[in-house]
């Protein structure tokens, strides 16, 4: 299949008509995406403040634990995103097929490639209208796969294993990670990693609200209250 | 027939007494329970003596230093008594053509069965020209006599890691002696050079039980490489409080705050200075108000500044380290989003105009 024919068939989806509405988001998706974003969000700002922390707090050691409860909010949030995580792997397989893109990129599909370059052409405003989907669209799950998924594994691998340096060498998080801290040559190391995936997770979530934003208001589809309700409605 | 340990210390006028004595003192500073002391005297009173011989590569003899000043055991014991150090450059009488005679003799007689200790490490580069001992390729003295050990000690992070001549742009390809030396037991005792109590306790554990400690993943003994200097760091509460030295000689510095924002390496190296201490125990960098540098960890002189909580990533230019080079791409994909957004605001202005000049 070229990619104009694949382009047509893409616009005469009838599942996108103007006026439909369908239901994309299941249950656990949504509370996945609202409690995922809570979560990076407690942990970019403490993960950030344990890596440059606050001005030193006076007085007494014994009186404060101001550095212990920075990490305390880092350490739970973390679990949260870890089990959210495999709770969606979970749900991924047996959720609706919207709930399994983020997790693969369909590279041999030429209807993907036309949806990626028409996408594209969108963004550098040299189209009129995207194309409408009912999930993601292309440039959507590319990034979705990439700073979602393959930046959650980098950052629960890197971080649960700089956790099990704290829980001791035979903790399950050590024997579990632990093979990360020689792999990528460190535990310095490692943290320069844990740090460059949170700042690709940040500049991610930027383009992510704005692009959500910007599609709910320009394209001819709804975006924001789809990750609330679950539905999504086209218009023309 | 060979003496064992005890005949050795009786030879030398030590009175049982005090035998049964260094026996408990050495379970307890291997942390075992006391039913080992028994086990130890029992072990030193039967088993031949193991002789070790020690090489020295490319090094600077720090280890050596080291080892020379452990105060528990005493070295002197563990050299004269415990084990016969028979080949040692620095430390050996026998000079030349008589100590390489010396050495070639105890690879025949004690084919298999003695533990060879390295210090430094062998260069590659020029068929390994960089580091000739008595004629030859030191590679080629280490293969050999590797061939026929029972175990092999890496000592310090030369041996361990490559250390400082293994250190970009490694002109003589420094390399650890792990790379060259296969299918023998291999301990690495890192550090630059590592606690004299720490090498000593390996041998006295390799020689009263005649098997290798417990290692963690990168081959270092668990007992004294199995948590951080941060972990047992006196100023860890300073740490959790959230009270550092921010620069040095300033207030915090003199009441003895954490030292992570001055780079201290402690949060990620493996060593025991914290618990067992320098000089007899007298101190430890951290406890001399100045970071730990890592010294014990792969790859230390290669791993950015000394003083620097963030390591500098060299790929991305000078002196740019992982927030900076992120902190940049957020700030860059906020701007352009800014940017589009107000090139989408005008799109949709135009469009609505289009729309209305229609009607």
């Amino acid at each position: 299949m070229d990619l104009n024919a694949a382009a047509a068939e893409l616009d005469s989806d009838p599942q996108t008509a103007a006026g439909r509405t369908v239901y994309v988001y299941e249950i656990p998706v949504r509370l996945w995406h609202w409690i995922n974003a809570l979560a990076i969000l407690v942990l970019a700002t403490s993960g950030y403040l344990i890596g440059s922390p606050l001005p030193s707090t006076p007085g007494e050691a014994s009186e404060q634990f101001l550095m212990g409860y920075i990490r305390f909010a880092h350490f739970a949030a973390a679990y949260i995103f870890a089990i959210g995580f495999l709770v969606r792997i979970y749900w991924a397989i047996v959720g609706n097929h919207h709930a399994r893109e983020m997790f693969y990129l369909p590279l041999t599909d030429a209807k993907w490639w036309a949806g990626l370059l028409r996408e594209l052409r969108w963004y550098l405003f040299l189209e009129k209208q995207p194309y409408k989907y009912v999930g993601h669209n292309p440039m959507g799950h590319l990034f979705m796969f990439l700073f979602v998924t393959v930046a959650a594994v980098l950052m629960i691998c890197t971080g649960f294993a700089l956790y099990g340096e704290g829980m001791g060498l035979d903790s399950w998080q050590d024997r579990l990670f632990g093979w990360v801290i020689p792999l990528l040559g460190g535990s310095q190391a490692v943290h320069s990693w844990h740090h460059l995936g949170m700042w690709g997770i940040v500049t991610f979530v930027i383009l992510h609200v704005y692009a959500a934003v910007r599609e709910d208001v320009m394209s001819r589809q709804t975006m924001i209250s789809t990750m609330i309700s679950g539905q999504r409605t086209f218009r023309e | 027939m060979t003496e064992t340990f005890y005949d050795v210390l009786r030879r030398q006028g030590i009175s049982r007494r005090s035998f049964l004595k260094f026996c408990s003192l050495t379970a307890t500073s291997l942390g075992l329970d006391s039913a080992y002391a028994a086990k130890i005297a029992n072990a030193m009173e039967t088993k031949p003596r193991t002789p070790v011989i020690w090489l020295e590569g490319l090094e600077c003899t720090c280890c050596s230093e080291s080892f020379i000043r452990s105060a528990h055991p005493l070295t002197k014991d563990v050299i004269l008594s415990m084990l016969s150090l028979d080949y040692h450059v620095t430390l050996m009488a026998a000079a030349g053509h008589q100590a390489e005679k010396q050495l070639e003799e105890i690879k025949k007689k004690y084919k298999g069965n003695y533990i060879l200790a390295v210090e430094g490490n062998p260069p590659l580069n020029e068929d390994g020209m960089y580091c000739i001992e008595g004629g030859r390729p030191f590679v080629e003295i280490l293969k050999e006599t590797a061939a026929d050990a029972k175990a092999v000690i890496a000592w310090g992070a030369c041996a361990s890691y490559g250390c400082v001549q293994a250190a970009k742009p490694n002109p003589t390809r420094a390399t650890p002696i792990d790379k060259v030396i296969s299918g023998k037991p291999i301990i690495k005792v890192p550090g630059c050079p590592p606690i004299a109590e720490v090498m000593t306790g390996v041998v006295t554990y390799l020689l009263t039980f005649d098997r290798l400690p417990e290692l963690d993943r990168q081959g270092r003994p668990k007992m004294f490489y199995g948590q951080r200097i941060h972990d047992k760091c006196y100023r860890r509460p300073h740490f959790d409080a959230g009270q550092f030295v921010e620069k040095w000689d300033d207030d915090a510095a003199r009441k003895g705050y954490c030292l992570y924002k001055m780079g201290c390496k402690g949060p990620t190296t493996y060593n025991a200075c914290s618990t067992v201490r320098w000089n007899d125990g007298v101190s430890f960098p951290i406890q001399s108000g100045h970071g730990c540098i890592g010294c014990s960890e792969d790859g230390f002189w290669d791993k950015g500044s000394f003083y620097d909580r963030v390591t500098d990533i060299k790929q991305f230019g000078v002196e740019q380290n992982a927030d900076k080079v992120g902190g940049t791409a957020a700030a860059v994909a906020g701007a352009a989003v800014a940017v589009h957004a107000a090139a989408s605001v005008l799109k949709k202005a135009k469009k609505a105009d289009a729309v209305k000049g229609e009607n």
